[in-house]
């Protein structure tokens, strides 16, 4: 398609730009990476919803292909703290790291990096730290057969490093915030982000994606986490980007021995949203907690793509998801728990859940399983309903109101994913955003 | 709101000639219930007599239809008020089969309907700290377990606490009609006697209670003044206290067939 081929050439244009102007390309690893990616990028150009593409059956991402979105230039724009502050959930005691436009922020990012742990721009790291980089970045997200995480490796420059060391545990949350703001035409980011726990550490990181502008925009993001031996890894991540923009990411967590990642997912923002998330339980006594509630209005559509590769034995994942659609809204749910051969003793569940508020919003939620392994303990459910009618009229009985009764019991709805955010400030500020996304809402009732 | 002496000798509620069809089937046939302040009424029946059908049609709930008859409260029409303003109004239903409400929690969900039916009444708020110490008086009371207040509304609840739950909201929001759906199926002889000895607590003469019925076991702890059977979408008949302990003895054929044969049954 002829278009098609013009919109990745003018993201060529873009990385031949980049390449030549920056003072300080890297080392030579990093350059060969971004090259092949670029080249992998060129003839993969994005996905298409065609049939048999199973990964992106029910979203099409040709919007995102059509239109052009060109790479920000370097003088960003001048953002005030307080901005930032007004639009995620915030706290003092929180180190937090600010990218605006991709790019970061020295100067909106905390100064107080905490002790023993290292949070710092990724540029800096690959200068600083380059052999752990050196054997962590790209390798756990890898490019291979993914036009998106392609690109973003190829624009590969700037992005979030952190590192606990060995046996330091460190439960303030660690706040990584890429906020998009106005620009004079269609901008494209490419978050990246690294996080490395060693053994026995423990940390909690939230990463928030927001914006300052209505415009349409698109972001690219990449996100690596490896949990180490014994260590415990808490998650989560804001999805709020404006109602125009695009949000395509890639998760990819890889767990060794006895650890736990924990993630929560709350995502409210984005005309087309996908994340894509895979969690690699690559030794014995790892296990893994995803959580996810999506909030969507309007015509909004996002698409969770969750894959979870039980590759050893007596290994543990939880899946709990749950979408609350209302408008015209679509979600698709999709994705593979994978307990591979020798896997005994992998206990697996997963299940997606879907409150339907309006005719006129849609589901398509596909769990699914595979199971090389005999001795294993396996389950999964996907649903998708209204507002109980016999709930409301129970509530009205005692008094409420339908608009209060259905509020209560969307909001008991998400409180089953919402109750799972430990940060109570991140709670609190998740469900003020539920509730007042759902205002206004006719909940698909009719008097 | 004017003053309360508006109806002063109206009835508190009276039902006439009612029809109520479910499913395009018509189950209440032209029933007639008169009900004033102070009393306790029993309405006894087999099952699938109608009885849950009456009380879903009185507490307003949609797929319960009224093709015929009126039924007045307090002098108005009830059945032109939605269901929270029949509340609002002060008609609480018991229900035969509580709601699980997942993510509600027990205390919000009770203070919400409490304010807004005080404010209703022309009450102000009770303060969280007022509406605290009610709140587990009324769960002692109940002998419910005190972290009732932070789970979910009825879910996890056992059959037995489902229906202490309805009690114990029925104290809680003080109604001036009650109606008890089988609230006494399904207790064990324990639960029955705190459940009996709540209700008891809430007779009064600025308040009706209704209490249906399969068995007359729960007109042991608390006495009606008058006791109706419901068969065939009618009431069969109406007399007092000693006209549960003949169904008790006689079971219900012995008056479907009294019915049947027209005879009348002195009692
Ligand atoms: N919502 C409904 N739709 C269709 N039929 C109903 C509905 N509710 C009750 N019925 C029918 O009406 C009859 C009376 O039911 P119900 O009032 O529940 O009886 P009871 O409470 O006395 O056992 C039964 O035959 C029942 O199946
Ligand atoms: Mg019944």
């Amino acid at each position: 398609m002829a278009q098609a081929l013009a919109t990745s050439d003018s993201y060529v244009t873009d990385f031949q730009a980049l390449e030549g102007s920056l003072p300080d390309r890297g080392p030579e690893w990093l350059r060969d990476i971004r090259r092949q990616a670029l080249t992998r990028f060129r003839e993969l150009g994005f996905p298409t919803a065609r049939r048999g593409n199973e990964k992106w059956k029910y979203t099409n991402v040709g919007p995102i292909a059509d239109a052009a979105f060109s790479y920000p230039s370097d003088a960003g724009a001048e953002l005030d703290l307080a901005d930032i502050r007004r639009i995620v959930p915030w706290d003092d005691g929180w180190a937090s790291i600010v990218f605006v436009n991709g790019r970061y922020s020295p100067a909106l990012s905390s100064a107080a990096a905490p002790d023993a742990a290292r949070v710092t721009s990724l540029a800096e790291a690959v200068r600083a730290d380059g052999d752990i980089i050196e054997s962590h970045l790209a390798r756990h997200a890898t490019f291979e057969d993914d036009g998106f995480t392609a690109l973003n490796t190829a624009f590969l420059r700037d992005g979030a490093f952190v590192h606990v060391p060995e046996g330091v545990s460190f439960q303030s949350p660690l706040h990584l915030i890429f906020v998009t703001t106005d620009d004079t035409q269609p901008t494209v980011s490419y978050p990246r982000t690294l996080i490395v726990a060693g053994a026995n550490s423990e940390l909690t990181v939230i990463e928030s994606y927001v914006s300052l502008t209505s415009a349409r925009y698109f972001t690219d993001a990449v996100t690596e986490i490896v949990v180490g031996e014994g260590a415990r890894v808490e998650h989560y991540k804001l999805l709020l980007e404006s109602e125009e923009a695009f949000h395509v990411a890639s998760s990819r967590v890889y767990q060794g021995p006895d650890s736990t990642f924990f993630s929560t997912l709350f995502a409210r923002g984005a005309a087309i949203a996908r994340n894509d998330i895979q969690v690699l339980l690559d030794a014995p006594g790892s296990s893994c907690f995803l959580n996810g509630l999506y909030v969507t209005t309007g015509s909004q559509h996002i698409d969770s793509y969750i894959n979870i590769d039980h590759a050893k034995p007596h290994t543990t994942s939880r899946l709990y998801y749950r979408g609350i659609l209302d408008g015209e809204s679509r979600a698709v749910f999709g994705g593979t728990v994978f307990v591979r051969p020798g896997a005994d003793k992998a206990d697996a569940h997963q299940e997606d859940k879907n409150l339907i508020l309006s005719e006129n919003a849609q589901v398509a939620s596909k769990p699914s399983l595979e199971i090389y392994a005999d001795d294993v303990k396996c389950g999964h459910g996907a649903t998708a309903g209204m507002i109980a009618e016999d709930a409301v009229f129970y509530m009205r009985s005692r008094g409420l109101d339908m608009e209060t009764a259905t509020a209560f019991l969307i909001r008991g709805f998400a409180r089953g994913i919402l109750d799972s955010i430990r940060v109570d400030r991140l709670r609190s500020f998740s469900e003020r955003l539920t509730s007042r996304a759902l205002r206004g809402s006719r909940f698909g009732l009719a008097s | 709101m004017t003053t309360t002496g508006r109806n002063h000798d109206k009835p508190l509620l009276e039902v006439r000639n009612l029809h109520v069809a479910a499913g395009g089937v018509e189950i209440l046939k032209g029933l007639d219930l008169t009900v004033n302040l102070g009393e306790v009424h029993a309405i006894m029946g087999p099952n699938g007599s109608g009885k849950s059908t009456l009380t879903n049609a009185l507490a307003g709930k949609p797929e319960y239809v009224v093709t015929e008859g009126d039924v007045t409260y307090e002098g108005r029409n009830l059945l032109a008020m939605a269901p929270d303003k029949r509340a609002l109004e002060g008609i609480f239903l018991a229900f035969q089969y509580p709601v699980e409400l997942p993510g509600v929690r027990e205390r919000e969900f009770v203070k919400t309907a409490l304010d807004a039916i005080r404010a209703h009444r022309g009450l102000e708020k009770l303060s969280v700290r007022e509406f605290n110490k009610l709140f587990q008086e009324k769960i002692t009371e109940m002998e419910m377990d005190a972290d009732l207040v932070k789970r979910s509304v009825n879910v996890g609840f056992s059959g037995g606490e489902k229906k202490r739950n309805e009690i114990l909201q029925l104290a809680m929001l003080e109604p001036k009609l009650a109606l008890l759906d089988e609230t006494d199926s399904g207790l064990d002889i324990d639960a029955l006697k705190i459940v009996a000895k709540g209700v008891n607590k809430l007779r009064s003469p600025s308040r009706a209670i209704v209490i249906v019925t399969h068995y007359q076991r729960i007109l042991n702890y608390i006495t009606p003044d008058y006791v109706h059977v419901l068969l065939g979408g009618r009431i069969v008949r109406s007399a007092g206290r000693e006209l549960a302990l003949e169904l008790e003895a006689k079971g219900y054929e012995w008056i479907k067939e009294a019915v049947e044969s027209g005879k009348e049954i002195s009692v």
